[in-house]
């Protein structure tokens, strides 16, 4: 056993070759999630029914669908429209749509508990269109859905893992390569399952300075 | 779609809904042991619970089905991959049930825990007739939210060979090359599925509003 360890050790730039894979996917996936889930929140709240009625199918359209579902539709469904994508931009692709509709729906939440007297005071002080919504708004959204998004970007990274299935070279599948070059499954997935432990843990740490610093914010 | 492909993503439900209602039958109950051992403060036990949750919270269910599939393999024990699927996605679902048991249970209120052991009932008994009762409708809400995420977790069985619905409207996908068929009736029994589940639950809540008069 010992010995199956020393040789997983010996495979560390694999590993981190994976794990860079897995960490730059995902933090690019999320990063446009996170800003793209402001748009469309706005638009689940829009007055405009043309534009809240096909975001509304959209976003639950999708979460009720496995995300696995959405990877096969853009890897193996759209080459029939004519549209080729390889595994990294399928995967990037996918991982971005799908978790910008769990969290539109999540800031959408944050924005009907957030009090109207807020956007009020923000015209009264002059403040209108755009810059309200970026200054007074969409601050106060982030702060207030922080623990969720958190919780949402701990899915999306285990997420991540089903694009080993379209042959996306990220950690698990590394850790499946080199499992079946030495067969020490054990070993392997252990260190691989310890590894996005690792990554929660750090988003978990993330959000709570996130919130710490919005409660800081808050009290000033 | 042929006859013959409309069998197959058949067979896939089978699999899906097979799968998926198995492991909720283990998870449920194994994850409410799991929050009583934490809750129960027994040394190391407890200590080793906490540890379990947080690491299975933390892997992912593609990672996690390979690691019983050929864990269980290397230790010279020949697995069906149904099985080890279903023990990857029991062991899975139990742990996050178990944070929702967990919560319900620290909300709890105590005294009625005292005034049940005051008339003399035992821990278990009192944990049967007054605990458990109650803490079954608050986890409600929550337990139905991880029944969902297990349904769309389920398709990572794929990665060791079971045909789940996903699986086999990729498929046909590949066989006739029209994806969009089998993808969108996949997609349609997803939703079907999860929108079922949601309507259960509000059913059962407003029931329980009805006759209790609150969660």
């Amino acid at each position: 056993m010992i010995k199956n360890f020393l040789i997983i050790a010996d495979h560390w730039s694999d590993f981190a070759v994976g794990l860079g894979n897995t960490i730059w996917i995902c933090v690019v996936a999320a990063t446009i999630s996170v800003l793209a889930g402001l748009v469309g929140a706005s638009a689940l709240v829009s007055k405009n029914q043309y534009v809240r009625v096909p975001m509304r199918l959209i976003v639950d359209w999708l979460r009720c669908i496995p995300f696995l579902l959405l990877v096969y539709m853009a890897y193996y469904g759209l080459p029939v429209i004519g549209l080729y994508l390889n595994s990294w931009t399928a995967g990037l692709l996918t991982l971005t749509v799908y978790n910008t509709a769990y969290i539109s729906e999540i800031l959408r939440g944050a924005w009907s508990h957030l009090p109207p007297e807020q956007e009020e005071a923000g015209r009264a002080v002059g403040h209108h269109g755009l810059l309200l919504f970026i200054r007074i708004i969409a601050p106060q959204l982030y702060a207030a859905a922080g623990p969720v998004i958190g919780n949402q970007l701990i899915i999306l990274t285990k997420d991540s893992a089903f694009l080993m299935i379209i042959t996306v070279p990220e950690l698990t599948f590394v850790a499946n390569s080199i499992q079946t070059n030495y067969y020490m499954p054990f070993e392997v997935y252990l260190v691989t399952i310890l590894l996005y432990w690792g990554i929660c843990r750090l988003i978990e740490i993330g959000v709570k300075h996130v919130e710490a610093i919005s409660n800081r914010w808050r009290l000033a | 779609m042929t006859w013959a492909s409309f069998l197959t993503l058949l067979e896939g439900t089978a699999v899906t809904v097979l799968l998926s209602v198995t492991s909720l039958l283990i998870g449920i109950p194994l994850g409410l042991a799991l929050a009583g051992g934490r809750i129960a403060r027994i040394p190391v036990v407890s200590g080793l619970i906490a540890a379990y949750v947080s690491l299975m919270r933390g892997a992912p269910i593609v990672t996690f089905v390979l690691f019983v599939f050929f864990g269980i393999a290397a230790l010279g024990v020949s697995i069906h991959p149904q099985i080890a699927a279903l023990i990857a996605l029991s062991l899975n679902t139990a742990a996050f049930n178990s944070e929702v048991w967990r919560a319900s249970i620290v909300d709890f209120p105590i005294e009625q825990l005292y005034a049940a052991r005051a008339i003399g009932m035992t821990r278990a008994l009192a944990f049967r007739r007054i605990v458990l009762p109650q803490i079954w409708r608050t986890s409600l809400p929550g337990i139905v939210n991880e029944m969902t995420l297990l349904i769309k977790g389920s398709p990572a069985v794929a990665v060791v060979g079971v045909v789940d619905l996903t699986r086999a409207a990729n498929r046909i996908a590949a066989y006739t090359y029209e994806p969009l068929p089998p993808y969108v009736t996949a997609m349609m029994v997803y939703g079907i599925t999860v929108l079922l589940l949601v309507r259960a639950q509000q059913k059962i809540e407003r029931f329980v509003v009805k006759k209790y008069g609150g969660l």
